[in-house]
C-alpha cells in the first residue's frame, strides 16, 4: 500500500516537473522567435527621424543593449511574479491589459466550454450507443459538418441570421478595451455560440468512437447479461470508462479555446486575448505577444496536467502500467 | 498513455493479419513485396470502407477542378472589372462578380489551386518530420528522446495561431513561409503520435530479431519500424490536411496568409463578407469548396483509421 502510494507521489511530482519544464521551454522559443520580428523597438517607440543618441537612450532604458539572455532572464523573473513589462504600443504595463483581455476572453470562453463539454458528451455518448440508427447518423453527420466550415464562416452566417435578419443580437461590439462585464454581456451570445460549435464538434466525435469502444466491451456484455436494463448498463458501467479517452480531448479543447478565440474575436471585434494577439503582432508589440505566449502555454499546460491527473485518479491501470515498459 | 495502448494493441492485430510485418519484406529484397503489399492494402482499403470511398471522390474533384482551372475558369482571376462590380449571377458571370467585378466562378477555382499546393506541401513536410522524429525518438529511448519531447511539449503549449502569426510575420509572408509556419506548428503534434505508435512496433520480436541480427539503428529505424507505422502515418496526414485547410484559409482570413489580389479561399470570404446580403455566392462559393474539401478528407482519414484498424479518437484527436 505505502510502496503505491509513494509510486504514485512520484508519477505525480515528475508530471509535475515536467509541467513545468514545459512551460519554462515553451517561454523560451517565444521569447527568442519573438526577438527575430523585424524591426528595431527604439525606432518604433520614438518615430523615423529620432537622433543615434536618443535611440541609444531608449535602447539603454529598456535594456535593449544587453545580451539576450541576460534580457530572457530579467524578462522570466519579472514574469514570473506577474510583471510582464510595458507594452510598446500603449506604454502602460501589459500586466493589467492582458488581465482585462484575459476575464473577457474567459467571460466567452467558460460558458462555450461548460455549454459545449456537457452537450457534446451526452450527443457523442447517444451516437455511440445508437450506432448505426438514424439518431446516430444525424449527430455523425452534423458534426461533420460544423467541423468542416471554418469558424469565421459560422460566425458570419449567425450574425447575418441574428443580427441582421433577426436583429435580437449586437453583430459587433462597438465597446473598446476598457467596457466593463455588464457592458459586454449584451454582446457575448453570438461568440459563445460560435465557440461551442467549434469545439463540440471534435467532443462529439471522441466521445462516440470510445463509447463505441467500451459498449464492445466484455464487461458491458457481463452487465447486459446480469439482467440490467440499457439505462443502467449505459450510465453506469459504459458511460465512465468512455469518458476517460475523451478526458484529454476536452483538455486539448478547453486549451484550444484561448487560440480559437482569436478568429471570433475579431470578426465579432471583441476586446479579448485573441483581438489584443492580433493586435500586438500587427503592431510588433513583443512584450504583449510574449506575455499572452506565456499565459496560453500555462492554461494548455495546466489543463493538460489536470486531465492527467484525473485520469490518474480515476484509472487505477494507469499507476502501475507505466512501470511495465521501460 | 492508455489511449494510445489499445488503440495500438488493435494495430498490431490488423498487422497480424495483413501480414506487412513479416521480416521477409525487412529484407534487402523485400522493396517489390512491400510495394505490392501497399498496393493492396489500397484496394482492400478502399472495398472495405465506404467512407473513405465517399470521402475521395470530393478530393479528386477538387484536385481534377484545380488542375484544369485555368482552362476552365473563362475568366482571369485577378483581372478587374469596374464596370461590372457586384453583378449577380449572370450568363458570363455564373456566380456573379465581387465589388472590384472579378468573377467569382474563377476565383474559386483557382483558389483552389492555391489551396491544394499550400495544403499538400505543408502537410507533407509536417507529417514527413514528424514521422521520422517520432520513429527515432521511440528507437532511441534516451536522453535524445527525452529532449525532443521536451521541446515537443513546449511547442505544442504555444498556441497554433500565434505561432503561426509570429512565423508569418518574422519571414514574410510567401508559400514556403506559410509550410514553414504549418510544420513548427504540426511537426511536434505527429512527431508524438508517431512515436507511440512507434514504441510498441519496437516491442515486436522482428524488431528485437533485426537488432540481433547486427542491422544499425537507422536500418532498424527505415526498414523495420517505418514499414509498420505507415498506417497510422497515412491517417495522421488525411487528418492533418483537413486541418490544415482550414489553418491556413483562417490565416488568409486575417490578413496574414495570401496577398490580396491572389485568389485564395479565406481571402475571398474576407473580401465578400461585407457584400454577402448584396452578392451571397462570393461569400458561399469559397466556403463550399472549401468545406466539401475538409469533408471529404476527414471522411477519408475516418475511413482509413476504420479499414486499417487504428481509433482516431483513442489518440486524441486535437492538438
Amino acid at each position: 500500500m505505502t510502496a503505491t502510494t509513494t509510486t504514485t507521489a512520484l508519477l505525480v511530482l515528475r508530471r509535475l516537473g515536467t509541467a513545468l519544464l514545459t512551460v519554462l521551454l515553451a517561454s523560451f522559443f517565444v521569447f527568442f522567435a519573438v526577438q527575430l520580428l523585424p524591426g528595431d523597438v527604439a525606432q518604433q517607440l520614438l518615430g523615423q527621424d529620432a537622433t543615434p543618441e536618443a535611440l541609444a537612450t531608449v535602447r539603454a532604458s529598456l535594456g535593449l543593449d544587453e545580451n539576450v539572455w541576460v534580457r530572457y532572464g530579467s524578462w522570466l523573473l519579472g514574469a514570473a511574479t506577474g510583471d510582464f513589462g510595458t507594452s510598446l504600443v500603449s506604454g502602460e504595463p501589459v500586466g493589467p491589459d492582458l488581465l482585462v483581455a484575459f476575464r473577457n476572453s474567459m467571460l466567452i470562453a467558460v460558458p462555450a466550454m461548460v455549454v459545449g463539454v456537457v452537450v457534446s458528451l451526452t450527443l457523442g455518448v447517444v451516437a455511440g450507443v445508437r450506432r448505426g440508427r438514424p439518431a446516430d447518423h444525424a449527430i455523425s453527420l452534423v458534426s461533420l459538418v460544423v467541423m468542416s466550415v471554418p469558424e469565421f464562416m459560422v460566425a458570419t452566417i449567425l450574425v447575418l441570421l441574428f443580427a441582421v435578419a433577426i436583429p435580437i443580437f449586437p453583430a459587433v461590439v462597438l465597446r473598446g478595451d476598457s467596457a466593463t462585464v455588464a457592458e459586454l454581456l449584451p454582446a457575448v451570445w453570438l461568440p459563445v455560440i460560435v465557440l461551442t460549435l467549434a469545439m463540440a464538434a471534435y467532443i462529439v466525435r471522441t466521445a462516440r468512437s470510445s463509447t463505441i469502444d467500451v459498449m464492445a466491451g466484455e464487461f458491458v456484455t457481463t452487465a447486459e447479461l446480469k439482467g440490467l436494463t440499457t439505462r443502467q448498463v449505459v450510465w453506469r458501467h459504459a458511460v465512465p470508462s468512455a469518458l476517460l479517452p475523451t478526458l484529454t480531448v476536452v483538455a486539448l479543447n478547453v486549451a484550444w479555446l484561448l487560440g480559437g478565440v482569436v478568429v471570433v474575436e475579431n470578426v465579432f471585434n471583441y476586446p479579448g486575448l485573441g483581438k489584443l494577439m492580433l493586435e500586438s503582432v500587427f503592431n510588433r508589440d513583443l512584450p504583449t505577444i510574449q506575455a499572452i505566449a506565456v499565459v496560453s502555454a500555462l492554461v494548455y499546460v495546466v489543463c493538460n496536467l489536470a486531465a492527467d491527473l484525473v485520469a490518474l485518479a480515476l484509472d487505477p491501470r494507469l499507476r502501475t502500467r507505466r512501470k511495465a515498459r521501460s | 498513455m492508455t489511449r494510445s495502448t489499445t488503440g495500438a494493441i488493435r494495430v498490431a492485430e490488423a498487422r497480424g493479419a495483413g501480414g506487412a510485418g513479416d521480416p521477409g519484406t525487412g529484407g534487402p529484397s523485400g522493396l517489390p513485396g512491400r510495394v505490392r503489399g501497399v498496393a493492396s492494402s489500397i484496394t482492400r482499403c478502399l472495398g472495405g470502407s465506404t467512407a473513405l470511398a465517399i470521402g475521395l471522390g470530393p478530393i479528386a474533384l477538387h484536385v481534377v477542378l484545380a488542375v484544369l482551372a485555368p482552362w476552365i475558369a473563362g475568366h482571369d482571376p485577378v483581372a478587374t472589372d469596374s464596370t461590372a462590380a457586384l453583378t449577380g449571377s449572370t450568363w458570363s458571370h455564373w456566380f456573379g462578380t465581387d465589388q472590384y467585378g472579378r468573377d467569382i466562378l474563377s476565383r474559386t477555382l483557382n483558389g483552389g489551386r492555391y489551396a491544394l499546393l499550400v495544403t499538400f506541401l505543408a502537410t507533407t513536410t509536417a507529417v514527413a518530420i514528424g514521422t521520422i522524429l517520432g520513429c527515432v525518438t521511440a528507437y532511441a529511448d534516451n536522453w535524445f528522446d527525452e529532449v525532443v519531447m521536451r521541446v515537443v511539449d513546449a511547442l505544442l503549449a504555444v498556441p497554433t495561431i500565434l505561432a503561426l502569426l509570429v512565423v508569418v510575420t518574422v519571414f514574410d509572408s510567401g508559400l514556403w513561409v506559410i509550410v514553414l509556419a504549418v510544420t513548427v506548428v504540426y511537426a511536434p503534434a505527429v512527431t508524438r503520435v508517431v512515436r507511440g505508435a512507434a514504441r510498441t512496433v519496437i516491442t515486436q520480436d522482428y524488431v528485437t530479431a533485426a537488432r540481433a541480427r547486427g542491422e544499425k539503428p537507422l536500418s532498424v529505424v527505415f526498414r523495420e519500424i517505418l514499414p509498420n507505422v505507415t498506417d497510422v502515418v497515412l491517417v495522421e496526414y488525411a487528418m492533418r490536411a483537413s486541418w490544415i485547410v482550414l489553418l491556413i484559409s483562417t490565416l488568409s482570413f486575417l490578413g496574414f496568409g495570401a496577398n490580396p489580389p491572389t485568389p485564395d479561399w479565406g481571402l475571398m470570404v474576407q473580401e465578400n463578407r461585407t457584400a454577402l446580403t448584396v452578392v451571397p455566392t462570393g461569400t458561399l462559393a469559397p466556403v463550399v469548396a472549401l468545406a466539401t474539401l475538409v469533408v471529404g478528407l476527414n471522411l477519408a482519414a475516418d475511413g482509413l483509421s476504420k479499414s486499417l484498424g487504428i481509433d482516431r479518437a483513442q489518440k486524441g484527436a486535437v492538438s
